[in-house]
């Protein structure tokens, strides 16, 4: 697999996935709505089909038909302050618009609060819009700790998860099959840590801009042989272009950290602008959001160790543990700057940016920049001001690289 | 009106009637104030400054609420550095991130966060609650210094559900419209007792009561109209309302009649009661209650109190409410009720075009 044959496999994978979703009705099977976050292995143990809206909010923004879906969900009464996947998504659902021509009508909704307020409220609409169950699955905030009464309290909902798809399904659960998708759910998440880890080599053979197009099979398809598989590959093609000491930027001279979901809309424009300093973004929060708990999963225990994996991820700690995770990610991956997307559509994962940002260049020394944009909508960006920003920061990478 | 002027100053500057030292803040109505009543606290709700300063900005990006860069400008100001402690009960993403804030920039109050589930309708859920309340006493009654006994739990519930009952009577006079309290002195006398002795408050209600009770009398009519929304600390739209013509009723706010509803049980033990009372209460939209039950609340409330329209208060960027909005107002359309819509800041960036919106409304209501 070379990079063009992995984007094109990629995309060959997703276009089924959602033809088998569209196609969900006619074959007899149920569709899910879940959270990005959410714990998605029952849902495949009991062949019922996952559905991210969030993915699929990101496909609009990247099809740069944001705006307009925006624009729509702010007609039927939703500010235009709310997150932009939530309203792209909302207003989809009413005009079955956006690249794929709306989702496919879920069956029930799993909504799992580890990555935002936003989702609760979301799902929410979506239950009372398409009169379907929902399941909430509350995993308490955890500012500094993790504590036992929270750790019973989601164990507990992991129980009637599993009587909830039951009941709606009308089909028992098959507890060693959900072992065994636990299984290929952790093994898809080492594989997939294993591939951004290729990034530390100098020079990089991936970037962020390539780990945000790679990570749809991480995000959708967890705890299926398919994403094993692919990013097995993967892994293989990244090994082969070190090996050749092939680097995806040209003259790779500066390393960058990335902060926040990207700028959908605008990943070629800033790929080429970073790429055209030598600058190469080579890892991010975002993507390793979905292997960052792999430290608290037991292969050989999953139930009782995802109440744990799902609770601890990195939107739902502390701005101080978050710093910490960019300072030693900074380290690991032997970065000289951080870019910081403030994301106006995404609260828990911007505010704070301020401390984290005070914080790095404090203790690592190394400069930062903040770019005030939208993941989603566009209407939200101003590439005079981005542009000048970076071209700021830039200089500044370059007199202190010359130091 | 007899204590009212003492209860606005109380509200103007809290610390000057509640020794800081003995006071703990909080941010949000989902405390369970008896806990800290009952550790010898006073519980004293933080409101925030009201508009940008110069040190909020450098931690919190201009979509935080006004709230709460507010209530991060006044602790950055050192105004609160002397209480005891501030608890932030779990609420919204951005109430959230200004716990970690805080805790990471300002020195003095011990910090606590009260993690509360979201989920307010299941078991599991409420046998969480109890867990964490036990573990809150806990914390309070170590950093007092002084056991918590049932007795001294059993006492301080008896204090608030004694002060709820009462503005609950009041509201029920305004309800009548015979309350002799303009619409802005009644959310004074509220949101004094979030901020007061609760011992020396309770005292000034019952006179209050008593004197109001006295001299009820019955106004002008006018249309009637409920509100519903968050917190509300901006006198000037009540004044607004009233000068556009109308009449307030009731409301569905976390700083009205959410924060009084619901009394506490005293028939089971303390804890528990309060466990209950926590997963009663009329919800708040940063949690969950059900798919329906906030829509049809306020319905109910709407129908009880006869109220002929529904003015929504949104705060700017405030994510719950705003995303609430468009189906609160399909449910009260679908019962013939009209809403309007105010989107608000502290502080509010033109009175002016508040009060033409509520004159245009009121009118419609008035013609219908």
């Amino acid at each position: 697999m070379n990079v063009k044959t992995g984007v094109a496999k990629l995309r060959e994978i997703m276009t089924n996935y959602y033809i088998e979703a569209k196609t969900a009705r006619e074959n007899h099977r149920l569709v899910a709505w879940i959270t990005s976050g959410g714990p998605v292995e029952p849902l495949i143990a009991m062949d019922i089909i996952p559905v991210y809206p969030e993915n699929h909010g990101a496909m609009i923004g990247a099809s740069k038909m944001g705006a307009d879906l925006c624009a729509k969900a702010e007609e039927m009464g939703y500010s235009g302050d709310l997150c932009a996947y939530a309203r792209s998504d909302i207003a989809c659902s009413v005009v079955n618009g956006g690249p794929i021509g709306g989702l496919p009508a879920p069956d029930m909704l799993v909504c799992c609060n580890n990555i935002c307020g936003t989702v609760l409220k979301w799902y929410e609409i979506q239950a009372r819009y398409y009169k379907v169950p929902l399941f909430i699955f509350d995993t308490p905030f955890c500012h500094q700790a993790y504590t036992p009464e929270v750790a019973r309290y989601v164990r507990s909902q992991i129980d009637e998860y599993i009587a909830f798809l039951e009941q709606v399904s009308g089909k028992k659960m098959d507890m060693d099959h959900l072992s065994e998708v636990g299984r290929l759910s952790v093994e898809g998440q080492k594989l997939w840590q294993a591939v951004l880890d290729t990034a530390m080599h100098h020079p990089s053979p991936m970037s962020a801009f390539d780990a945000f197009i790679y990570m749809a099979l991480i995000v959708t398809l967890r705890g299926t042989q398919v994403v094993v598989d692919y990013y097995a590959g993967l892994l293989d093609e990244m090994k082969g272009r070190i090996a050749q000491g092939i680097g995806v930027v040209k003259a790779e001279k500066y390393r960058l950290l990335w902060d926040n979901i990207p700028i959908w809309y605008r990943m070629k424009w800033l790929s080429e602008k970073f790429a055209s300093y030598g600058a190469c973004l080579v890892a991010d929060t975002y993507t390793s959001a979905w292997c960052g708990s792999l430290k608290y999963l037991d292969e050989s225990d999953f139930l009782h160790s995802m109440a744990e994996g799902y609770t601890r991820i990195y939107l739902n700690i502390g701005v101080d543990e978050r710093a910490k995770t960019i300072m030693e990610m900074a380290k690991k991956y032997d970065v000289q700057g951080l870019v910081i997307h403030s994301n106006r559509s995404c609260k828990p994962y911007s505010l704070g940016q301020y401390d984290i940002q005070a914080m790095v260049e404090r203790e690592l020394g190394i400069p930062t920049v903040v770019l005030e944009a939208d993941m989603v909508d566009e209407r939200s960006f101003s590439e005079a001001q981005i542009e000048t920003r970076i071209e700021a920061f830039m200089e500044v990478l370059a007199e202190r690289s010359y130091v | 009106m007899i204590h009212l002027k003492k209860m606005e100053k109380a509200i103007a500057s809290p610390f000057d009637f509640v020794p800081e030292e003995r006071a703990v803040g909080y941010v949000c109505s989902y405390l369970p104030e008896e806990i800290v009543l009952a550790a010898g606290y006073t519980p004293v709700r933080l409101f925030g400054v009201g508009g940008d300063g110069t040190k909020a900005p450098s931690h919190l990006q201009t979509y935080a609420c006004s709230l709460v860069r507010g209530i991060l400008e006044e602790a950055l100001s050192g105004r609160t550095e002397k209480m005891a402690a501030v608890v932030f009960p779990d609420a919204c993403d951005t109430i959230r991130r200004l716990s970690d804030i805080w805790r990471m920039n300002i020195r003095g109050p011990h910090h606590l966060d009260l993690v509360l589930p979201v989920k307010l309708n299941t078991k599991s859920a409420e046998i969480y609650t109890a867990h964490i309340l036990k573990r809150f006493l806990d914390e309070i009654s170590s950093l007092a210094g002084v056991p918590i006994s049932q007795n001294s739990l059993k006492e301080a519930i008896a204090l608030m559900n004694e002060i709820r009952e009462i503005l609950a009577h009041i509201d029920h006079l305004r309800a009548r419209g015979v309350l002799g309290l303009s619409t802005r002195d009644y959310y004074t006398v509220l949101r004094a007792a979030m901020v007061m002795d609760r011992y020396e408050y309770v005292q000034m209600l019952r006179e209050m009561h008593d004197h109001l009770r006295e001299t009820e009398r019955e106004k002008p009519k006018k249309p009637r109209l409920f509100i519903a929304g968050g917190m509300c600390k901006l006198p000037e739209i009540f004044d607004a309302i009233e000068e556009a013509g109308g009449s307030v009723v009731g409301d569905d706010l976390c700083s009205g009649t959410r924060y009084f509803s619901t009394p506490c049980r005293t028939d089971i033990d303390p804890l528990k009661a309060l466990v209950k009372r926590i997963h009663a209460r009329p919800v708040c939209p940063a949690k969950h209650q059900g798919l329906m039950n906030r829509f049809d609340h306020i319905s109910r409330r709407v129908e009880e109190t006869h109220a002929q329209g529904v003015i929504i208060l949104v705060y700017k960027f405030c994510d719950p409410h705003a995303f609430d909005f468009p189906d609160l107002k399909k449910n009260l359309a679908q019962r013939g009720v009209p809403v309007l819509l105010l989107e608000i800041e502290d502080p509010l960036p033109s009175q002016g075009q508040i009060r033409t919106r509520c004159e245009a409304f009121i009118e419609m209501i008035d013609k219908g």
